[in-house]
């Protein structure tokens, strides 16, 4: 058994996020609101990874998302993916994909838009998911990869 | 199309568009028709915009409707800090359709979802304004006698000129030939000659109006404002190729016709109104048939 799966088979149960994009560790648990979780949470970051250079890796034990929730992580960090472990077994891994609508969590890039004014939840349709181009249901401008900003 | 709002000209097709136009030609022929009678239009004007206002106000009494509404936003609730969302749950409640004006992109959009009655957006901030769009195919359309294979120019203010990039991209349906003619800190901008590039059309782009002149069977002018450079020597090099004389008009096509949205302030200089080529003063006129003709079939009143 490698080291890197030992790691990994640390969880009882819970959820891996693994090759997270270097530098995205602390947005990931940002964006699922990690922030106040009261259970156990591992964090590595700038780890060695064969495919990406550097990477990062969270495990939150006893805990388990749903898609469209952990679906928000692929806008900042497209080559993740998640392992769900279950009684120290994988019982899932999937990667990361990016929805075809996001709701709520981006703030639109636009000063005048009115999500930014009034008591709007953002939503956009995203219209490039390779380069990540949102385009506003409102305003109908472009929020990109380059000024996405969260809520 | 009957209860839908109209929000951005993106929420119509073609032959959506075409219906509309062709509704309005109805009520050119025959503008007094008491059909919503039994209405109450409101337009909701939280900025001001005379002549929008009353071209819609116009258009709703030629119908026969009723109209309540307010002309700024000092005059509404929304300086008492009502939020937009409350001031349209309430208003739904007094009228079968809402006509709005708003500052900040995106409040038509989020308006029409809340309310329970359509809604036509009459411009928000820089983004929509589809009925001036649609009255510019009207325009287009009649003095043309048809909408293909036309050669349209935009002059000026390419750049941020919300109604040139909506008539663009409506015009990108009809195989038209784009003629665009601006400095170069106002071209138009990448998204909007995408749409131009991706139907495979043609566009030239050009720093005079002389270099297109004899080319175009529209011009369409729009404002340089002093305001959108970051130099002001670089401004009063170039204002006064925007401004459009008599003079240049010679050697157009005979079919030749000037549009521009209005309000104008000096870009069409007075000896060009009494010119056949001037038509914007009628374009303005159309207005009121396109509105009227949104207005009956989005409440129904048309077969
Ligand atoms: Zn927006």
């Amino acid at each position: 058994m490698s080291k890197k799966e030992l790691n990994v088979s640390a969880l009882q149960n819970g959820t891996v996020i693994d090759h997270i994009a270097q530098g995205q560790v602390e947005r990931v648990l940002y964006i699922l609101n990690l922030s106040n979780y009261d259970d156990q949470i591992y964090l590595g970051a700038n780890l060695d990874s064969k495919k990406y250079g550097k990477k990062g890796i969270i495990k939150v034990a006893n805990k388990f998302f749903e898609p469209e929730e952990i679906n928000k992580i692929a806008l900042v960090s497209p080559t993740a993916s998640i392992i769900e472990i279950r009684n120290y077994e994988v019982a899932k891994k999937e990667n990361v994909q990016i929805t075809d609508e996001i709701k709520g969590f981006v703030k639109c890039v636009n000063p005048n838009c009115i999500t930014n004014h009034e008591n709007v939840p953002t939503w956009f349709d995203v219209t490039n998911k390779k380069e990540i181009v949102l385009k506003c249901r409102y305003c109908e401008k472009n929020t990109t990869k380059t000024n996405i900003e969260f809520i | 199309m009957k209860g839908k709002s109209l929000i951005s000209i993106n929420d119509y097709s073609k032959d959506e568009m075409l219906r509309i136009l062709d509704i309005a030609e109805g009520f050119e022929k025959q503008p007094r028709q008491p059909i919503l009678s039994d209405k109450v239009v409101s337009t909701l004007f939280f900025e001001p915009s005379t002549r929008t206002r009353l071209s819609f106000e116009s258009a709703a009494n030629h119908l026969g409707a009723r109209v309540i509404g307010f002309t700024d936003a000092a005059s509404s609730s929304t300086k008492k800090g009502e939020s937009l969302k409350d001031t349209i749950l309430t208003v739904a409640c007094y009228s079968d359709i809402i006509i709005m004006r708003h500052p900040l992109a995106g409040s038509a959009r989020w308006a029409s979802e809340v309310s329970s009655v359509p809604v036509i957006n009459a411009g928000d901030g820089a983004n929509q304004h589809p009925t001036q769009c649609l009255l510019d195919l009207y325009s287009i359309r009649k003095t043309q006698g048809k909408l293909d294979k036309l050669n349209i120019a935009f002059v000026g203010d390419l750049k941020y000129g919300r109604t040139v990039h909506s008539l663009t991209i409506a015009m990108c349906n009809f195989d038209t030939t784009f003629h665009l003619i601006s400095p170069d800190e106002l071209k138009l901008p990448s998204y909007v000659k995408q749409h131009i590039k991706d139907k495979s059309l043609e566009y030239h782009q050009y720093r005079t109006i002389e270099e297109a002149i004899d080319k175009v069977d529209i011009l369409y002018m729009t404002r340089v404002q002093r305001e959108r450079f970051a130099d002001p020597i670089e401004y009063e090099s170039v204002k006064n190729s925007y401004i459009l004389t008599k003079n240049q008009l010679k050697g157009c096509k005979e079919n030749l016709k000037v549009l521009h949205p209005l309000p104008r302030v000096n870009e069409i200089s007075e000896n060009v109104d009494n010119t056949p080529q001037a038509y914007y003063f009628q374009q303005a006129q159309n207005g009121v048939y396109v509105r009227q003709a949104l207005l009956a079939t989005i409440l129904g009143a048309t077969k």
